[in-house]
């Protein structure tokens, strides 16, 4: 049933279509399983990132840090198997205890020190990068037969590869919908972000949640990182940096509130995949140049802060008027 | 007027509970029976300790002395999530549900229906509808809770409470921005909690409401229990005696009867659209114009209209005549029109800067920032008015926000007076205030009314309206029904004008 | 009753106690690794020492904080100082490699930056978007506009007036030093020699009161945000002087983090309110001051990050409302009771 909250992530959605559909009518070769694919597959560790990303602005906060805890798991993993023999699994477990650690320990100090989010997450930023660098100032490419295993992984539709990491992008997105909607924690991280002072006096365990959130943010981190390392199979301390914006825009793109309480991990889906074919486009054009890839980002980021200003507008507007109304038309008397 | 009561065992029972805050005694050996199926009305003037007691009670205080039985069982609740566990559920004049959330979202938060490991919503939904049904709500559960109105939502809050507590529901000021019909609504629904043996405890500053809803009333002054009495005992006069200490009879008016100047204000049709219906007024200078009516009845907004903070949509207003603009608080500033908020906190002070500042903040704001006040006159001005208005601090260096609630009130006075205003709004002068600072100001009124000035003083304490006012604007649903003038002004008179219509 | 006790006014040096304090140590450290620090040379016209590079390396960061610290007193914030910086050097190159004098060019640089600045404060103050949200649209986009002008290419200059701006010396001392020294006077005295200083506290503390009370909150806000955008293109000016070319990719990368850092290292509340631009520009220079310390001491430039990440904890557990009432709390301990925050308090029983 459609409901009047759902709008946001309706207007994603159309967004993504209609720009499809221009893409498709000015290079037809765009409406091809290749071409979506490498949407997919391009984008998989930005994704899943964003998933994470989404729980943290759905309840209120940001995460700054992500793009550099990328980077430092693709350095640490490009370390530790260049220099150990630890299976790569083994150092997959590793990494992502460190990552979701280091998230819990974020938000622990955003909880217990009540310190802005913002704060917080620029030292764990500059930390995260910081000990990536103490790792390695170089790139350090990885060659393992494990990687190779993995990268070789792929399934094949009308010669277009789908690939291992693109499926775990999707895995991810349909993990973090059914986390976000049909779990209390996701519940909770509603709550908080509706606001939460109300959701302490509802018994929403605070300090659980937002160190369970920034735990996960964390943690996404690091499963982006892993992908990350097997995209370009290397670790570099200076990769993906300013990830953490691209993440947000994605959010805001996808329909999710920057002041928390509203949106849909499904929305931020679809903002990746808009600002992925925003590159394609500019690929396939082929005059046009890179930076406007960031203009039309840009571009999109305050045409959907805009569109949330004026639905929140409208709601206030309407609830306004709810006010005024009386309640006996809804309800009986008793 | 207290009276054995012949229940068998109350539900809760609150003994000798005290608590402190420097410099006050908030609540002092204070006692509390609720019995099961009662309603039970707390009542008393602003400061006189509800709030504080009911936040002991759900543990939002650490109580300083007294024990609490539920039950016939000592429970110390360490939070407010504790009492809910425990069987007191809260209700607040704001509503504490969270927006962005549905109906059933809301109801269910913490305690949803699971099914292998995950929420159930057709269930939680099905189940919120139905608990809805039994409150007499035929609403899809499904929606967001702001798609409702503030009664319904208040409902939920209630139904929430009930579900997850069962055995205390405790109302603060549930009705304070409802409107009478959603009034009835939610009286229907606190029957029916009663019906189902709850406790229920209600607290609001509506008399009224009071004697139609409860069987009991405990009334606190100054942080005792003056007294507990079944409604059906006594009267509304005798309540108001306990509440104020004092017979109403005794307050002898002393009308001035010297003649109002000139005309200062005409304000013609000015209104806005869903907000207060268009209105006109002619204020005169050495005139106080009291505005009567209930919570929500359109004081307030009358009051942000006339200053420009919330823009009319029709009419006009003439000053001495001449007909101005009054798009934001600033052309009201510069036409010397002041306003004193209704909520200090929300609308008045500016916390952390120095009381100093905040006197002169006005003044300055009029002068604007490229001529900064001297210090040596600014040091002067707020020198004066802490004389004159005997403000009682540390230091002007002090952050206002440090300052007890009727200090604050009177710098902020200072703040308006300092800028030499023609025309004074004040909108709640003395709530939340303590008596001598109450005193105090409206020994002010009068006196800058004796100057000429001309005030317009929105207010819900009718003995004071009836103090200082020459007339008296009755407001019922954001509408004016009533003006009231020389000897017809009397509380009688004011309440039966807010309530002609309601006791048809 | 007789009138208040006039307590003195409190003192900017108590103010700034801390801050001074914190570089007094970064300071010691520089001593202490490289004992040299404070020795000032002057050679060819210049002067050269440690110290003369904390000031001048210092120069974008101050300057930039010099805007933030006033965007932040309003309750604000402003992500997109980097960017500007960018398109600010970016038109100043493209300018003189048009052919235009480097006067003309700071101006249009100026220019540019005062725009974005009045962007961003018609998305907060008109449109009233969150500041962190309105800014991060010129965050993002920004650096696109900056290689819209420079075409994706650094843009390098030999215009010597212009480059007289990053590298030069005014009577031996570098330039930047001078610039952003002046700046910073020049809105000190702006905001407390009039009333704006106050105005803007009180936007930042209670902009509701304050509108209430007359103050034009919207013009004021804008004209905040204005300041900034100036102050983030005179710094990226100077940036793009200083290496005689416009690098729309890497020039004020990240800046705007170190700017806010400045900005609470000098105990500026992110919630808005009292401010002391002095006691940020102290916040930038420890930040200079620290990174010098690396630098000196020989560590590995990759550890720089790192200390700075654990400095900024330090600084904000030492900031911290919690740890402030422990502190509070400890001094107060004894009979008499707790002032009553009703909020916070039920806060704190509602955990």
């Amino acid at each position: 049933m459609i409901r009047s909250t759902h709008l946001p992530l309706l207007i994603t959605l159309a967004t993504f279509v209609l720009a499809y559909a221009l893409c498709a009518s000015a290079y037809p070769a765009m409406l091809s399983w290749r071409v979506i694919a490498n949407l997919l597959t391009d984008n998989a560790f930005l994704g899943i990132a964003a998933v994470g990303m989404t729980f943290v602005i759905l309840s209120g906060g940001i995460d700054l840090s992500i793009g550099s805890v990328i980077a430092f798991t693709g350095v640490f993993l490009a370390v530790i198997l260049r220099d150990t023999s630890i299976h790569p699994l083994v150092a997959f477990a590793l990494v992502l205890t460190l990552t979701t650690g280091f998230g819990a320990a974020m938000g622990a100090t955003i909880h217990y020190l009540e310190m802005p989010p913002f704060i917080v997450t620029l030292a764990g930023m500059f930390l995260a990068r910081g000990a990536a660098y103490v790792l390695s100032t170089e790139s350090v490419p990885i060659t393992h037969e494990f990687y190779d295993t993995l990268q070789g992984l792929y399934w094949k539709v009308d010669g277009a590869r789908f690939r291992l990491i693109g499926g775990l992008m999707v895995l991810t997105f349909l993990v973090g919908i059914i986390t976000a909607h049909r779990t209390r924690f996701g519940q909770n991280v509603y709550a908080l972000g509706g606001g939460e002072q109300a959701a302490k006096l509802m018994g929403v365990p605070v300090a659980r949640t937002t160190i369970g959130i920034y735990a996960v943010s964390g943690g996404l981190a690091g499963l982006s990182g892993i992908v990350f390392s097997l995209y370009t199979s290397a670790g570099y301390s200076l990769a993906t940096v300013g990830v953490e914006l691209d993440a947000i825009a994605a959010v805001v793109i996808g329909g999710t509130l920057l002041t928390g309480g509203y949106g849909f991990v499904a929305g931020t889906f679809f903002g990746i995949l808009i600002m992925g074919l925003i590159q394609t486009y500019i690929v396939f054009d082929g005059t046009l140049s890179s930076w406007w890839t960031k203009i039309v980002i840009g571009g999109l980021l305050f045409a959907f802060i805009l569109l949330q200003k004026g639905l929140t507008w409208a709601a206030q507007k309407r609830a306004a008027q709810a006010r005024r109304r009386t309640a006996t038309g809804s309800a009986a008397l008793s | 007027m207290k009276d054995t009561p012949t229940h068998p065992m109350p539900v809760l029972h609150a003994r000798g509970i005290s608590k402190f805050f420097p410099g006050t005694i908030a609540l002092d050996d204070v006692d509390l029976r609720l019995m099961p199926g009662e309603v039970h009305a707390l009542l008393g003037e602003n400061g006189a300790g509800k709030s504080t007691l009911i936040k002991c009670l759900t543990g939002a205080y650490r109580r300083d002395a007294g024990t609490l039985m539920l039950d016939g069982q000592d429970v110390a609740p360490g939070s407010t999530a504790d009492s809910q566990l425990l069987g007191i559920g809260t209700v607040y004049q704001e509503v504490n549900l969270l927006p962005n959330l549905t109906v059933a979202e809301n109801l269910y938060l913490g305690r949803q229906p699971m099914r292998r490991g995950f929420i159930a919503r057709r269930r939680m939904n099905a189940q919120a509808r139905d608990v809805l049904a039994g409150y007499g709500l035929d609403i899809d559960p499904a929606e967001p809770l702001t798609a409702y109105s503030v009664a319904i939502q208040q409902v939920v809050a209630i139904a929430r409470a009930v579900e997850m507590s069962g055995k205390v529901l405790i109302l603060d000021e549930p009705t304070a921005s409802l409107d009478r019909d959603e009034v009835q609504l939610l009286f229907g629904v606190i029957r029916q909690v009663k019906a189902r043996g709850l406790a229920v405890v209600f607290i609001t500053h509506f008399l009224d409401q009071v004697f139609e809803i409860s069987d009991r009333a405990t009334v606190l002054r100054n942080g005792r229990v003056v007294g507990e009495c079944l409604l059906r005992d006594v009267t509304q006069r005798d309540v108001v005696t306990m509440m104020l200490g004092r017979q109403l009879e005794a307050q002898v008016k002393t009308r001035d009867t010297g003649r109002p100047g000139k005309t200062l204000l005409d304000i013609k049709g000015l209104g806005k659209r869903g907000m207060i219906a268009p209105f006109s007024l002619t204020i005169r200078e050495g005139e106080v114009v009291g505005l009567a009516g209930l919570l929500g009845s359109g004081r307030t907004e009358t009051a942000n209209l006339i200053f420009g903070a919330v823009p009319a949509d029709h009419g006009q207003v003439l000053l001495r005549g001449r007909e101005i603009g009054l798009r934001n608080p600033r052309d009201a500033v510069a036409h010397r029109f002041a306003l004193c908020p209704e909520d200090r906190k929300i609308d008045g002070i500016v916390g952390d800067l120095s009381v100093r500042d905040n006197i002169i903040l006005a003044l300055q704001a009029r002068q604007g920032w490229m001529r900064p006040i001297p210090r040596a006159k600014i040091e002067e001005i707020a020198q004066s008015y802490v004389r004159a208005l005997d403000i009682r601090l540390a230091s002007l260096d002090m952050p206002i926000r440090l300052l007890s609630g009727g200090n604050q009130q009177k710098a902020l006075l200072a703040r308006w007076l300092a800028t030499n205003p023609d025309f004074l709004i004040l909108d709640e002068p003395t709530r939340g205030i303590d008596v001598g600072a109450h005193a105090e100001i409206i020994a002010l009124i009068e006196q800058l009314r004796a100057d000429g000035m001309a005030l317009l003083v929105a207010s819900s304490e009718l003995e004071e309206l009836v103090a200082y006012s020459t007339r008296v604007i009755v407001l019922r649903d954001r509408e004016q029904v009533s003006e009231l003038t020389g000897d017809q002004i009397t509380p009688d008179n004011i309440i039966n004008a807010i309530a002609t219509e309601d006791a048809a | 009753m007789s009138s208040p006790p006039v307590g003195p006014r409190p003192s900017i040096l108590k103010r700034i106690m801390p801050q001074l304090l914190i570089l007094g140590v970064a300071l010691a450290l520089n001593v202490a690794v490289f004992p040299e620090f404070f020795q000032i040379d002057f050679r060819n016209g210049r002067l050269f020492g440690n110290l003369i590079d904390v000031l001048n390396r210092g120069a974008p960061v101050a300057l930039l904080c010099i805007g933030m610290t006033l965007v932040i007193a309003t309750k604000g914030i402003d992500l997109s100082v980097g960017a500007v910086m960018a398109i600010a050097g970016a038109v100043a190159a493209a300018m003189v490699v048009e052919g235009h004098g480097w006067g003309t060019a700071v101006l249009a640089a100026l220019a540019a930056g005062g725009l974005c600045g009045l962007w961003n404060g018609f998305l907060v103050a008109v449109l009233r978007i969150q500041p962190i949200v309105a800014t991060l649209v010129l965050m993002v986009a920004g650096r696109g506009v900056a290689q819209l002008v420079t075409e994706g290419k650094i843009l390098t200059f030999d215009n010597p007036g212009l480059i007289h701006l990053g590298a030069g010396t005014v009577a031996g001392v570098p330039t930047p030093i001078l610039i952003w020294l002046a700046l910073a006077a020049l809105v000190t005295f702006g905001v407390r020699k009039t009333a704006l200083g106050m105005l803007i506290e009180a936007i930042g503390i209670n902009e509701r009161s304050s509108r209430l009370a007359g103050i034009n909150s919207r013009v004021l806000l804008i004209c905040v945000y204005l300041v900034s955008g100036l102050c983030a293109a005179l710094a990226g000016v100077i940036v793009a002087a200083d290496i005689k070319g416009a690098d729309a990719n890497n020039a004020g990368l990240w800046l705007e983090l170190d700017a806010i850092l400045a900005v609470v290292i000098g105990g500026n509340s992110l919630l808005g309110g009292r401010f002391s631009i002095i006691a940020s520009l102290i916040g930038a220079l420890i930040i200079q001051s620290v990174n010098s310390v690396i630098l000196l001491s020989g560590l590995p430039p990759e550890f720089n990050l790192v200390i700075k990440a654990l400095l900024i904890l330090g600084i904000l557990v030492i900031q911290s409302p919690r740890i402030g009432n422990f502190i509070y709390l400890l001094r107060a301990s004894g009979p008499q009771p707790q002032p009553e925050p009703p909020h916070s308090t039920q806060e704190e029983a509602a955990r």
